[in-house]
């Protein structure tokens, strides 16, 4: 207990939806004549008035809280608990909206919470964006210090790290030139090396791993896995859940504001990815994937299946899975060819099937809605995004091509039986081999004999 | 409309937030910080401001430097801007309207007012945009956002110094000249003066910038306001144009006795009394006082609502 460094203590944040148009005087003075009079707010949206009473009335049955909001209102954090140790990584989950970026907002105290206490041991540093507060006219120097204080440095502890810094954002030469001539990439490096060197006892760090080529991506995961063994604790927000399961040491799960889920990264990252597919649950909705108009719609929906044969969202390394095809043509469509091509998050074509390609099966035609499975006994793909596109050709020509028909997503996991996690950065495949070591003195008898 | 959709995680929430049994586990002494939804009006943390001056003063050197990146002039600009607004009023309240100057060559005069009140409206007007300005910026990053009033004040002094030394310039060369000016000890009493200045503009610039984080009307008003608070106080006549008895009308105006006392001190002409000195030294110190509460208070959920 001794080394819990954040406690976070029943936490709520309430947010007013559409402030826009009520933030004039004149508003508020009318409604506030309007109080005295007692009569109803005159700028309450009528619509929502009534959806909020409906939902008022469900929700006074389990909270006093949940009730207590107005017109407008709604709650971005709802009773979320937790606490961080020394040390630790936490990785912070959930779909877009469910809370993340309040929590590290109140953390880091840009904003307050509505009800609630976080008790905070040590400086926190956090790093909600890259390159805050960096103006373009300024040098890199310039910057490195202006930045450097804005995230809570002083001046003498940038002084000492400056060279680590500049080494770090690999900018040497155009140290002395505004930043507004550096290319995106200079620029992000730049910022990234500030934020890497603060030296704070809690760091808190929202996607900037998104940004920046795959060299330096790498170079940031690891000064972070650094700065952690340092004894520091992290607190990582990210989408990219390859990324969470290399870093964090345990991982939360936030759902419509409230915690859904904490633990062990692996098993929270698996129920985030069942949540993540329980709504679009790797099918394709009707209209939702990109088909370019040239194209009629002979694929009806695609979807992945597991060995079970339920449609999932998400496959450890080397599983087998089936890719399964509806198709529903409206015509009758001649010898079609289906293709699937899987392609990793930076859009490289990872691997490919097609039905003449991989064992010469040819369709005569299609007219009647029909199903087609592709079984692969093995996909041996590193932990990541993936997204599969899908073509029908007919008679060499494409008739219908959907560029996202879905997407899913390899975890990683024990695939070598070695106990060790395969990471993304080890390659986009991963193959099984046999290593052997022998002296050269056998080697060379070997080749005599 | 989250609630709508997952009416059954709303079933597994405690009833009543917070229950009071989960806060006494620890004495809050271990913790460094302690973050919760409203902290007393009177709490300014002004230490915290103390532990990030090297972010004041980078501030301050950002705005001096970036703001003559690629200018040809530089901080020339500060020389002409007082120049040629001495000019305008020399020629339009001093030969056209024929405004009284006590005496003093117009030319003096007029600069010596424009001087002190740039200084003053331009902590203002800079001051007053604080928060919208700089919303990107407070978003992401935690630091007492009192630094970046409190830098504007600061580089404005800069800026001050080189108008002063102009404004010294003309002084010196209209007293060769044999003009009746007369510089005497009140000039000790200048830093205070520009201090005064300094607390007027900062603390009516924080609450305006407190305030426009609600209400953007404010902000249209700052700028022509402070134009139209010129015309209110003493700087392109002498308060002596007024009979005594109307002369608290100028008076209440807090900037009124330093701007006089300034004119006094340099040019030896305009009134000074320690009486008016301290009742705009009081409104200034309330006024200030003021605007930190407001400001700090603000502070802690603007993002919500800008």
């Amino acid at each position: 207990m001794s080394d819990t460094v954040i406690e976070v203590d029943h936490l709520w944040k309430k947010y007013r939806l559409g402030v826009l148009g009520t933030g004039t005087l004149r508003h508020d003075f009318n409604r506030w004549l309007h109080r005295i009079a007692g009569k109803p707010d005159p700028y309450a949206k009528v619509g929502r008035a009534q959806k909020s009473e409906n939902t008022s009335r469900k929700a006074a049955l389990t909270s006093d809280l949940s009730s207590s909001l107005h017109n407008d209102e709604m709650w971005a954090l709802r009773d979320v608990s937790f606490e961080v140790q020394r040390g630790e990584i936490l990785g912070v989950i959930g779909r877009n909206g469910a809370g993340k970026s309040t929590l590290l907002k109140i953390l880091s105290r840009v904003t307050a919470p509505t009800h609630g206490e976080v008790r905070v041991k040590g400086r926190i540093a956090s790093l909600l964006e890259v390159g805050t507060g960096f103006h373009p006219e300024l040098t890199g120097r310039e910057n490195i210090y202006l930045n450097g204080a804005i995230l809570g440095m002083t001046k003498a502890e940038i002084r000492s790290n400056l060279d680590a810094i500049v080494a770090f954002a690999e900018v040497g030469e155009f140290l002395d030139t505004p930043v507004k001539r550096y290319s995106s990439g200079m620029y992000v490096r730049l910022a990234f090396a500030v934020a890497a060197h603060l030296e704070p006892e809690i760091l808190i760090v929202d996607e900037v791993l998104a940004v920046g080529d795959a060299e330096f991506q790498k170079k940031c995961l690891n000064k972070m896995d650094e700065v952690a063994h340092g004894g520091r604790t992290i607190l990582f927000v990210s989408h990219n859940m390859a990324a969470i399961q290399t870093l964090c040491t345990r991982a939360m799960l936030l759902s419509s504001g409230q915690v859904a889920g904490a633990g062990k990264t692996e098993d929270v990252v698996r129920e985030y990815l069942s949540e993540h597919h329980a709504n679009s649950s790797g099918l394709l909705a009707p209209g939702a994937a990109k088909r370019a108009p040239q194209f009629e719609p002979i694929i009806e929906h695609a979807c992945l299946l597991d060995t079970a044969g339920s449609a999932t969202g998400a496959v450890a390394i080397g599983a087998a899975v089936t890719v399964r095809v509806c198709l529903k043509p409206k015509r009758r469509v001649v010898r079609p060819v289906v293709g699937i091509g899987i392609n990793n998050c930076l859009g490289m074509r990872v691997v490919g099937f097609n039905t003449i390609m991989n064992q010469n099966l040819a369709i005569p035609e299609v007219s009647k809605p029909c199903r087609l499975d592709c079984r692969i006994a093995s996909l041996p793909l590193a932990p990541g995004e993936y997204s599969v596109k899908l073509v029908v050709t007919e008679m060499g020509e494409d008739v219908d091509v959907l560029e996202e028909a879905f997407r899913f997503i390899v975890l990683t996991t024990d695939y070598y039986g070695t106990g060790r996690l395969p990471a993304s950065t080890q390659g986009v495949m991963l193959c099984k081999a046999n290593w052997s070591i022998a002296s050269q003195e056998d080697a060379d008898l070997a080749a005599k004999i | 409309m989250a609630s709508d959709s997952q009416p059954s995680t709303l079933n597994s929430q405690p009833s009543e937030c917070p229950p009071p049994s989960a806060f006494i586990s620890q004495p809050s002494a271990a913790w460094d910080l302690i973050i919760r939804p409203t902290t007393g009006w009177f709490d300014l943390h002004l230490a915290d401001l103390w532990r990030y001056r090297d972010l004041t003063m980078l501030f301050v050197w950002r705005d001096f430097v970036a703001q003559y990146k690629q200018t040809i002039l530089g901080p020339l600009w500060h020389l002409l801007q007082p120049l040629f607004t001495t000019l305008l009023f020399t020629v339009i309240f001093g030969r056209i309207a024929q405004l009284p100057t006590d005496g003093v060559p117009p030319m003096l005069f007029y600069m010596a007012g424009v001087t002190a009140w740039t200084y003053f409206a331009e902590c203002l007007n800079r001051t007053s945009t604080t928060f919208i300005l700089n919303a990107s910026v407070f978003g992401k990053v935690y630091f007492p956002r009192l630094c970046v009033p409190l830098s504007v004040v600061v580089s404005n002094l800069i800026k001050f110094a080189i108008q002063f030394a102009l404004f010294l310039a003309f002084l010196a060369y209209f007293r060769v000249r044999g003009a009746a000016v007369h510089p005497n000890l009140a000039v000790l009493l200048a830093p205070i003066l520009l201090l005064l200045m300094a607390a007027m503009g900062l603390g009516v610039g924080i609450i305006v910038s407190a305030l426009t984080t609600k209400y953007r009307d404010l902000q249209v008003l700052v700028t022509f306001g402070v134009q139209l608070a010129m015309y209110a106080t003493p700087v392109i006549y002498p308060l002596s144009i007024f009979p005594n008895s109307a002369r608290w009308m100028v008076i209440v105006n807090p900037m009124a006795p330093i701007i006089e006392a300034f004119r006094y001190a340099f040019l030896g002409e305009g009134l000074f009394s320690w009486r008016y000195l301290g009742i705009s030294a009081g409104i200034i110190s309330a006024i200030l006082f003021l605007g930190i509460v407001l400001f700090n208070h603000v502070e802690r959920t603007f993002m919500d609502t800008v």
